[in-house]
């Protein structure tokens, strides 16, 4: 009797976020996932409900989008390996080599961008790697030759890789945190020099935390659409920039919902592995 | 036992296992942990650094493993002074108090992860490392990860893992201080053989001083950051050098005599009805039971005085006692051998 109480009070308080959830986010993936098998009618703009393989025939022949999703991940990929190279150093000082009240000041440093607006954010580094820029300043002053990153891929990398460090840090410094200092002795203990104990103990142990901050780094940058607007050129399109021209353009939302399909089976496979690799592990 | 062969101290290295002189530490701005240690600890010895928590003995054993350096006195391993040198360049290993194994590694690799370091092959990797492991009777489980082993089972793979380098020392910071009575009880009759076996040199950490009294050589006793003495274990209770030795090892009864102070175990104490008369070489202590605790084999009581707030402990068998209860009068009884002055 009691039992059952308890068991309708759960349903009771599970109903409403599971229904809003079951509603709202797997209906409206219901409807992308059946959308992506029509088609429009290129003279009326009209909808077609026949079930059809095209907008996936389009996407696999067509150069353009293989380019473009070959884009995305590459673009992605390198990011998340940019941030994980410039996120030890400082993670590793941070979480071994300094005071509690230093501690607390970088950490409010390393997290004091996300307090402003990204849009902000990116036009500076519009203002920073523009033809006439702030980094242009210094390197004519210097007397070097100019960059000309504006509107290129490499702006994007580099925009890219300052907009997720901090999501690289965080879980990164917890995972070197986690690690007991008395494995770091044991490993000096038994003949370990200080690098190959940071490869043989520190490294594989801090994995957990390389791949929970690529989620950000690297699943995230995947969906990403705003950045490349305003700081790639017209060869830095990503998969989100094809399906936001197809939504709001060009009206062909099947086809938009079929690149974004590919788009979730890329971050569905990579959460995956994140996974294998101790992503969600405990943060 | 091919491991035991193998793993006997080779006789070339001159001067003792270890030799510490006028060893200073103080952290930070603190008070000083360690006020000045000279110590020599010989070849082939279980030695034991006992004392309270705080009172500078694992710091002692971090100064010799090489894990901190010490602010003023040197550090002599085997003749050789390695004062300066990192624990990766001294011939010592470590069985750290919370084991520290490396939980992404199987038994077997954690085991062999000096070896690797050296740069040994695989196949004499494998076969030395399932050696140690069956010296601690787990070579059956090799391939398991540390999570996968009860508290017991780890903390003999962190002493394979000890052994598998055949250092010269061997440094346990209070290794059995997790698990419960009954195995810390086979764990100390383990170390112990396996200490005897292979002849290195145990340097061993602990607060309990029955642990150090049962398995120990020699001890040495720390105090706040000094050593208040050092000796075997009988050397220790029957000749305390301080009242805080005294105290520390075994349970004691201590009086101030004249300018100093009286040592009386209470096992020396016998009780007899009230009104006892003592014999010669005999002294008399007449009084109430204040507390009796039945310990099983002993009785411990507490015997107060009627004019007096010193009280006495007695142990005594607890056939003797059957039918004894608070607040009988008794007489304590003792022979006037058994008094030592402590010292000053």
């Amino acid at each position: 009797m009691t039992g059952g109480r308890k068991l309708l009070g759960h349903v009771a308080l599970l109903l409403p976020p599971f229904g809003w959830l079951t509603v709202f986010y797997l209906g409206s993936l219901f409807i992308l996932l059946l959308s992506a098998f029509w088609q429009v009618d290129s003279m009326s703009g009209e909808m077609i409900h026949e079930w059809t393989l095209d907008n996936f025939r389009v996407l696999v022949t067509d150069e353009t989008y293989r380019i473009i999703a070959e884009r995305t991940i590459g673009i992605a990929a390198l990011v998340t390996v940019t941030d994980i190279i410039l996120a030890w150093p400082l993670a590793y000082v941070i979480a071994r080599k300094v005071g509690p009240r230093m501690k607390l000041f970088l950490l409010v440093l390393v997290a004091l961008p996300l307090w402003s607006s990204m849009l902000a954010r990116i036009y500076a580094w519009r203002l920073i790697l523009g033809h006439d820029g702030v980094l242009n300043w210094f390197l004519r002053s210097a007397g070097l030759p100019e960059q000309s990153f504006a509107f290129t891929n490499v702006a994007l990398w580099i925009v890219f890789t300052y907009l997720w460090l901090p999501f690289m840090l965080m879980p990164l410094i917890s995972a070197i945190e986690r690690i007991p200092a008395s494995l770091l002795d044991a490993a000096g203990d038994m003949g370990a020099t200080p690098f190959q104990t940071f490869r043989t103990v520190i490294f594989p142990l801090a994995i957990p935390g390389m791949a929970a901050g690529s989620v950000f780094t690297f699943a995230v940058t995947l969906g990403e659409y705003v950045t490349p607007m305003l700081v790639g050129g017209a060869g830095s399109e990503f998969i989100g920039n094809v399906v936001y021209s197809n939504v709001g353009v060009s009206g062909n939302i099947p086809f938009a919902a079929a690149f974004s399909m590919i788009l979730l089976v890329v971050i569905g496979a990579y959460m995956l592995v994140a996974r294998r690799f101790g992503a969600f592990d405990g943060a | 036992m091919e491991l035991t062969k193998t793993m006997t101290v080779s006789s070339s290295q001159t001067g003792p296992a270890v030799f510490l002189t006028g060893l200073t530490k103080s952290y930070g701005h603190g008070k000083p942990v360690l006020k000045g240690i000279d110590l020599e600890i010989r070849r082939s010895e279980f030695f034991t650094l006992l004392g309270p928590s705080g009172s500078g003995k694992t710091t002692t054993l971090r100064l010799i493993g090489g894990f901190e350096l010490p602010d003023a006195g040197e550090v002599f391993l085997n003749g050789k002074k390695v004062t300066p040198l990192p624990p990766y360049r001294r011939d010592v290993n470590t069985m750290f108090q919370d084991y520290a194994l490396f939980p992404h590694m199987s038994l077997q690799d954690n085991v062999a992860y000096g070896m690797k370091i050296r740069g040994v092959s695989a196949a004499e990797r494998h076969e030395r490392a399932q050696q140690a492991l069956a010296m601690v009777h787990l070579e059956a489980v090799g391939d398991r990860r540390p999570a996968q082993l009860s508290g017991g089972q780890r903390q003999r793979v962190a002493l394979a893992r000890a052994l598998v380098n055949e250092p010269s020392l061997i440094l346990l910071d209070e290794p059995l201080g997790a698990l419960d009575l009954k195995l810390r009880r086979e764990m100390q009759v383990e170390l112990k053989r396996i200490q005897k076996q292979t002849g290195i040199t145990f340097v061993y950490v602990t607060h309990d001083q029955e642990e150090a009294l049962s398995m120990s050589d020699r001890i040495a006793v720390f105090s706040e950051g000094v050593i208040e003495q050092v000796g075997t274990p009988q050397a220790l209770y029957e000749h305390p050098a301080s009242a805080f030795v005294a105290r520390f090892i075994g349970s004691s009864n201590i009086f101030p005599d004249g300018d100093g102070d009286i040592l009386l175990r209470p096992e020396d104490v016998r009780l007899e009805a009230e009104g006892y008369v003592p014999a010669a070489e005999e002294q008399v202590f007449p009084g109430f039971i204040q507390e009796v605790s039945y310990l099983g084999p002993v009785t411990r009581c507490v015997v107060g005085g009627p004019e007096t707030e010193h009280t006495l402990t007695v142990v005594v068998p607890s056939r003797g006692v059957r039918g004894i209860g608070e607040g009988m009068a008794v007489s304590a009884v003792w022979s006037s051998s058994s008094v030592y002055p402590l010292p000053r």
